[in-house]
């Protein structure tokens, strides 16, 4: 069985953004980047199944600038067989990613797709529902457990009130959520084998997938600034002051 | 100009988190909400007394039941055409749900938008908050979620919507509901308390946690909440975090107990309107956005503050 996981490569989950002076956009100019966490774990997630044997081949992807394949080493890294990146230097909504995601399942047709729950730049939560849709595929999203099996795949899901437990038809996509698993770290072989691994270039134009925005960023402001705090001494003091000032209880 | 909002239930209960949904999709235009589910006739009794809701839309039928996006989806996209706007609450259902039907219309979505600038003009949060995005669409129609902290639930009564029924679309069957399991609790809920007492990895156990925290809340009415690191801990439930990947919460109080303050934790508090730090460490990150700071050991600080609410 074939698992297709899909990274992106994001600002370091530890770097505090900053917004540009003219309020344009968010300043990544000199800023780590790192593999985004949750697609980290979906990575994990697939590995481990192949380790268990229910998995033969991964294939990665990642779509974007030409660095991108930095991301797709560290998968490679972590257990991936091959890579597939999609180059370009243009902005790519969830929707248009999940249309070029169809598109390389289209062609590699595997029966598990696997992706992050969220991107920790845009913070939209999309794309695995969106390809789940354009596959007309069963989507478990937020998962904390997947059991794969011949024909299905059980995912336990991170909801609201607590956990969900849903089956789905294979070809599903599942999306990870936090608690699915813990990645390893990649060791140095592993780093330098990866680097023998094939990886694909395609380009947008290959795939035949209209990737022209449908929603145009206006402007980017920082959050409104919390007013300077105070500390206190004691308990009975904070007591007061809630009381008094804040009168909060 | 008029807006589906997909109602969020239990097949019995209408979600709160709907009705704030309600509010902010009344800022666009005149609100229809949609329940679908398996013998929900009871949640469209709910949903139309909701003040500001024109009409109900049931669809009722056994596939709806689980409230599987597989299913859900082709009824909401065979209704879409119908509507400007698609939207729901920035819940895990609405989480699930939209974005499939965004794609099923080719259509863009904006995820848990916290502002309405005008009829194609919304304001996000991206990178965990640490900044707002105004974006804008020309599309024909768009998919909507909102974050409920940023808009108040319309009133559960004083509305007459019409409940009309809507023929269900055939089962899918790509998915089985299986089973759901829910934290019980008589706490109010970690989203829509008045008060929250939040508890990060200083704590040290699952004993400690609940020894010290739960007696700070039964005095305040408040709900617990948690930070990633005491989740993975095991202190604490899973739903209970709070953060850019947990629950987002913006209560009048927000006691933040042991918890240093990382940008993926105050990205789901720091709208509450009065914070509060208890933490040994005064580098802490979290007494930047404190508005009162105490720099003390929550093992002596945390009772000692439980007996002082006391009298």
């Amino acid at each position: 069985m074939k698992a297709l996981v899909a990274v992106k490569r994001v600002v370091d989950y530890n770097v505090k953004v900053r917004v540009k002076a003219d309020g344009s956009d968010v300043d990544i100019g000199n800023v780590k980047m790192s593999m985004n966490p949750f697609d980290e774990i979906a990575m994990e997630e697939a590995v481990r199944l192949k380790e268990a044997g229910k998995i033969s081949e991964i294939v990665v992807v990642s779509l974007g600038v030409k660095q991108c394949e930095e991301t797709l080493r560290t998968a490679l890294a972590m257990g991936g067989d091959r890579a597939i990146h999609v180059q370009t230097d243009d902005y790519l909504e969830p929707l248009a990613v999940a249309k070029l995601l169809r598109k390389i399942a289209d062609r590699e047709q595997p029966q598990l797709i696997l992706l992050g729950k969220q991107a920790i730049d845009d913070d939209a939560n999309q794309t695995a529902q969106m390809l789940a849709a354009l596959l007309n595929a069963p989507q478990g999203t937020f998962a904390s457990k997947v059991e794969l099996g011949e024909n299905e795949v059980t995912v336990v899901r991170e909801v609201d009130g607590g956990l969900e437990t849903v089956a789905l038809k294979l070809p599903a996509v599942v999306s990870a959520d936090l608690r699915l698993n813990e990645p390893r770290y990649v060791k140095l072989p592993n780093i330098m084998q990866a680097k023998k691994k094939p990886l694909e270039k395609l380009a947008v134009e290959e795939l035949g997938v209209d990737i022209t925005p449908k929603l145009q960023q206006q402007k980017v402001a920082e959050p409104k600034p919390r007013s300077g705090g105070v500390k206190v001494q004691s308990v009975a003091e904070l007591v007061a002051k809630l009381k008094n000032e804040a009168k909060v209880i | 100009m008029t807006v589906l909002i997909i109602a969020e239930h239990d097949n019995q209960h209408l979600a709160t988190a709907t009705r704030h949904a309600v509010t902010a999709g009344s800022k666009l235009g005149e609100v229809h909400v949609l329940v679908a589910g398996s013998g929900a006739a009871e949640v469209a009794e709910q949903a139309k007394q909701v003040a500001g809701v024109a009409k109900v839309l049931l669809a009722d039928a056994e596939h709806y039941a689980g409230g599987l996006a597989e299913e859900l989806a082709p009824l909401v996209v065979k209704l879409a055409a119908d509507y400007r706007y698609v939207a729901a609450a920035a819940s895990t259902f609405g989480k699930n749900l939209m974005p499939r039907v965004a794609a099923l219309l080719d259509c863009p979505q904006v995820s848990d938008l916290t502002e309405i600038v005008n009829g194609k003009t919304f304001v996000r949060p991206i990178y965990a908050g640490n900044a707002f995005a105004t974006v804008s669409s020309d599309a024909e129609t768009l998919v909507l979620t909102f974050r409920t902290t940023a808009f108040a639930e319309a009133a559960a009564s004083g509305g007459q919507a019409e409940v009309v029924q809507v023929e269900a679309t055939p089962a899918q069957g790509l998915s089985r509901f299986i089973s759901r399991e829910l934290v019980k609790s008589d706490r109010p809920e970690l989203t829509q308390a008045r008060v929250v007492v939040s508890g990060g990895r200083a704590l040290g156990s699952v004993e400690q946690f609940n020894e010290l925290l739960l007696p700070l809340a039964d005095k305040l009415g408040a709900a617990i909440g948690a930070s990633r690191a005491a989740v993975d801990a095991d202190y604490a439930p899973n739903d209970y975090q709070v953060g850019q990947t947990g629950k987002v919460v913006a209560p009048e109080l927000y006691i933040a107990i042991g918890i240093s303050g990382a940008i993926q934790h105050t990205a789901g508090m720091q709208d509450s309107k009065v914070i509060v730090a208890i933490n040994k460490d005064p580098e802490a990150a979290i007494f930047n956005i404190a508005d009162y700071g105490l720099v003390a050991d929550l093992f002596e600080a945390v009772p000692e503050l439980t007996a002082a609410l006391g009298n």
